[in-house]
């Protein structure tokens, strides 16, 4: 974005307070524009002044100049966004639209074997942090050379309705594809040096969004520019070589490019980065090994700009580790991530039911909510406001104290809910025990130190004797 | 898009529109036609003819309207347009401090091998910015004591437990650049050993190992100064890392044994930037450690359990210390077996309903300390202490790697085959 200050998107608004847009003052807007939580668009009166008044339309259009990302955004399928970036460095702002997972099938591949792996892909579900993680789309890969098979399975794969990148460098093949599925707005992979003559006319013909493909920068770049100033969509591969010195070179290439574009106001290339940790398929190894290499290289790109990418490991041991590293990075770093403190109610609990008691850390309070509730316990849950700290960091830097416990159970008034006095204290506090019995007058007995093994615990522990 | 004048007229042929009548030229005249639209031919030559006729009209000659083709067009013709990439430099003024981890017989110590720290003009692995002299090393984790730990490391060391000394040559074998005794023991709530018994168990891991060497505490706030001092004196001049000084306990203390018998610290503070500004501070200025003998823990959380914020404190340390901050431009330790402690990395599957399999634990756990690591790498950590021996292969193997120390290998494209 080029604007740092409010003020400068204030000055284009109506300035007229309406409240049309949500928010209380075209100020109020600004700043919210400035930190990409609302559009320019979002002033429904400066939309519809556009319609017929010249300068309106002109401040409309300077603000959509001012306010677009560093790094193009670019739409596949329906709403998956890729790229939309603005800096290098996370604790800068924040990064955007989290790295677009897709897995690859093939053409030759059996149909029971594509509809497994399409199945695994759309039905993958990762609980953390109050929701569950999944993953974006499908490559369907070309390995046929037959335009009829490549639709066909194209097709087969839409039928799953995730976003879709169609892989094929033959003009034919990808044809025969956009005739069965383009209105589904796939990615096309890729124009190259050789093809992209025929590519652009596609990606033209079918209005969908293109990736260019060279490990020569300056191809790259070449590419780039004659899609774009045809006004076609572009994502750029600069080929992700899987080992050795070829690995580095692409880890190279990929900092050049983003760095550039972001710092050096190189627009023709501040596209999205597809990386394709797939190549590690063909380096040598058996399939673990490659597995955990793919996996090696997709971490990197996740940290490192990496805005698309395509794998083949579908092993859940591989794709838990990218889809909460993705969730790590991609945390906005301005929110802190907290729940509110207070006493909550798990499946329904009564008076004979065992009160614990956690942090209001996000990460934390989802577990133990999620390990209660998907184990059928029935409990009261005390949250405590740590300042968004974990239990082991808030008992250590006192923010998890007796005195805080204490005042906790008095304002929740959960004393007069139960009819026992005992409090489950988790096991990283269990150093608290004596200091919460003397401060509350309840009983307190340590947990486990992963909620994970509560139920467990209560079985030999509750009610207690 | 740009046309020329010959490429106009190239374009006017296809249409078969001969000559335009009238018209003469002279000089070159570019015509622009306006970029981003994937506007279709009609329109194109239009546009293309407005244009010529304004730079025409400028020129003085009268403008005829030529009659344009209706019919809609087979195909349009594009040219490749040739860019340059003029990647951009980006350079700093500061440089990380170089920290040499152990010292041989010539230099007052015992050691085989010492290991360098820090060094680094540029971000981590970014060779085109500045040459990175060292790559980051990995101590591999002892304990004096047998303690619980995850099956799938358990397992590799499970024979050796009961030996320190054993323990340690086993972890230089699994590819250990350095080992690190952890006095666990000492702690009044375990053993209470103490210190004096304590050292004797450095100068097993000593005497085992030509490695260098880490010592680490208990943790315990009150007796950990006592025990690294002790163990300071029997090593004297070995060039341990003590780990560690932190701002609630007597850093003063832990500074001065390693100042007085020729160690480094180890400066741990709980991911918080300006807390690490401070205790360096005090260790450099007020016990005037040299620069050379401190190493920073700005604490490692493990992937999903904190990892954003660790990596996002550790990348700002580093940030400052390129950018000339000397109270931050130190090399970065990370105690990456933390990932352990998270749930995904050791429990048989997952207890929640709702998730996918997490599949088998043997395979995600090594992955779990991996990712940590690895994302950690890119953040500037330049040691690391770890554990699983699959988790350290990936590790050296990655950061050799990137680190620019491998060759070439070809393979063969991913995109048209079976995999």
């Amino acid at each position: 974005m080029k604007v740092k200050s409010p003020l400068e998107i204030y000055r284009l608004l109506p300035k007229t307070n309406c409240k049309e847009c949500g928010y209380d003052t075209c100020m109020s807007l600004a700043a919210h524009i400035i930190d990409r939580s609302a559009k320019p668009e979002d002033c429904k009166p400066l939309v519809e002044d556009a319609k017929h008044d010249d300068e309106a339309r002109q401040n409309l259009e300077k603000l959509i100049e001012l306010t677009s990302p560093e790094i193009d955004e670019v739409i596949v399928g329906k709403d998956l966004k890729i790229g939309g970036e603005e800096v290098l460095h996370r604790h800068e702002l924040t990064f955007f639209n989290p790295t677009a997972l897709f897995f690859d099938v093939w053409d030759t591949m059996d149909d029971k074997e594509i509809d497994r792996r399409c199945s695994k892909v759309v039905g993958y579900r990762k609980f953390y942090v109050g929701r569950f993680l999944t993953l974006d789309g499908i490559a369907v890969r070309c390995t046929s050379g037959n335009p009829e098979r490549f639709a066909e399975v194209a097709k087969k794969v839409a039928g799953y309705g995730s976003p879709i990148v169609l892989v094929s460098l033959n003009a034919s093949c990808m044809r025969a594809a956009l005739e069965a599925v383009g209105e589904h707005n796939p990615l096309i992979y890729a124009a190259t040096l050789e093809n992209w003559e025929e590519f652009l006319k596609l990606a033209l013909e079918f209005k969908t969004p293109v990736v260019v493909r060279s490990q020569d920068l300056d191809a790259l770049k070449s590419l780039a520019a004659t899609f774009r100033s045809s006004g076609v969509k572009v994502v750029l591969d600069p080929v992700t070589e899987p080992v050795g010195e070829g690995l580095r070179e692409t880890f190279e290439r990929v900092i050049q490019l983003r760095r550039t574009a972001i710092l050096g106001g190189d627009k023709e290339i501040a596209c999205p980065l597809i990386i394709t940790p797939i190549a590690a398929w063909k380096a040598e190894g058996d399939a673990v090994s490659r597995a955990y290499w793919e996996t090696v290289i997709a971490s990197l790109f996740i940290i490192k700009y990496g805005d698309a990418m395509i794998l083949h490991s579908l092993e859940p041991y591989t794709i838990m580790p990218l889809i909460m590293l993705r969730a790590n990075i991609y945390t906005d770093p301005r929110t802190p991530v907290q729940v509110e403190a207070g006493l909550r109610e798990i499946n329904s609990p009564d008076p004979d039911s065992p009160v614990f008691i956690t942090t209001n850390f996000a990460l934390t309070y989802y577990t133990v909510e999620s390990d209660l509730t998907s184990g059928k316990i029935k409990g009261w849950l005390l949250v405590l406001d740590t300042e968004g700290l974990g239990v082991e960091v808030s008992v250590a830097g006192g923010q998890f104290t007796a005195e805080k416990v204490k005042e906790l159970i008095d304002k929740t008034g959960v004393a007069e809910k139960v009819n026992h006095s005992y409090l489950v204290i988790p096991g990283l506090a269990a150093r608290l025990q004596g200091a919460i019995e003397d401060e509350t007058g309840w009983r307190v007995l340590v947990g486990p130190t992963d909620s994970g093994r509560i139920k467990g615990w209560l079985e030999k522990n509750w009610p207690p004797k | 898009m740009r046309l020329n004048l010959e490429e106009f007229f190239k374009l006017l042929s296809k249409y078969e529109i001969e000559e335009i009548e009238g018209l003469k030229l002279e000089g070159d005249i570019e015509i622009e036609i306006e970029e981003g639209a994937a506007i279709d031919v009609i329109n194109e030559i239009n546009l293309a003819m407005q244009h010529l006729m304004k730079a025409l009209s400028m020129l003085g000659a009268a403008p005829v309207t030529p009659s344009l083709p209706s019919a809609p067009v087979p195909h349009r013709e594009f040219r490749l347009l040739e860019e340059k990439f003029e990647p951009l430099p980006v350079k700093y003024s500061g440089t990380i401090q170089e920290v040499q981890l152990g010292a041989k017989r010539s230099e007052g110590g015992s050691r085989g091998s010492v290991v360098k720290l820090g060094g680094e003009r540029s971000l981590p692995f970014y060779l085109f910015d500045s040459p990175q002299p060292n790559l980051p090393a990995i101590a591999i984790d002892v304990f004096d004591r047998p303690i619980p730990l995850p099956k799938a490391v358990r397992e590799h060391y499970s024979d050796v437990m009961e030996n320190p000394g054993e323990w340690a040559k086993k972890a230089v074998k699994l590819g250990a650049d350095v080992v690190t005794i952890h006095l666990v023991s000492t702690d009044p709530l375990i053993d209470d050993t103490p210190p004096g018994e304590a050292a004797k168990v450095v100068e097993e891991v000593l005497q085992a190992v030509k490695v260098p060497v880490i010592v680490g505490g208990s943790g315990n706030k009150e007796k950990d100064p006592v025990v690294l001092e002790k163990a300071a004196e029997v090593a004297e001049g070995e060039r341990l890392l003590l780990a560690s000084a932190t701002l609630d306990m007597d850093w003063e203390r832990i500074g001065n044994a390693a100042k007085n018998h020729g160690h480094v610290v180890l400066s741990w503070t709980q991911m918080d930037m300006n807390n690490q500004k401070t205790l360096n501070r005090y260790l450099l200025k007020r016990l005037e450690l040299p620069r050379e003998s401190l190493v920073m823990d700005p604490t490692t959380a493990a992937l999903g359990y904190g990892l954003d914020y660790a990596y996002t404190n550790m990348e700002r340390i580093r940030i400052a210390g390129l950018k000339g901050d000397e109270d931050l431009s130190f090399p970065i330790s990370s105690g990456t077996t933390n990932a352990w402690g998270a749930r995904e990395a050791w429990m048989k599957d997952s207890p929640i309903e709702g998730d996918t399999s997490w599949g088998p634990r043997e395979l995600r756990g090594p992955l779990w300390e991996i990712t940590t690591g690895l994302t950690l790498s890119l953040a500037g950590v330049d040691l690391f202490m770890m554990m699983h021996p699959a988790a350290v292969a990936v590790m050296k193997e990655f950061m050799a790697t990137l680190g620019g120390r491998k060759d070439r290998i070809e393979t063969e494209d991913w995109v048209g085959v079976e995999l």
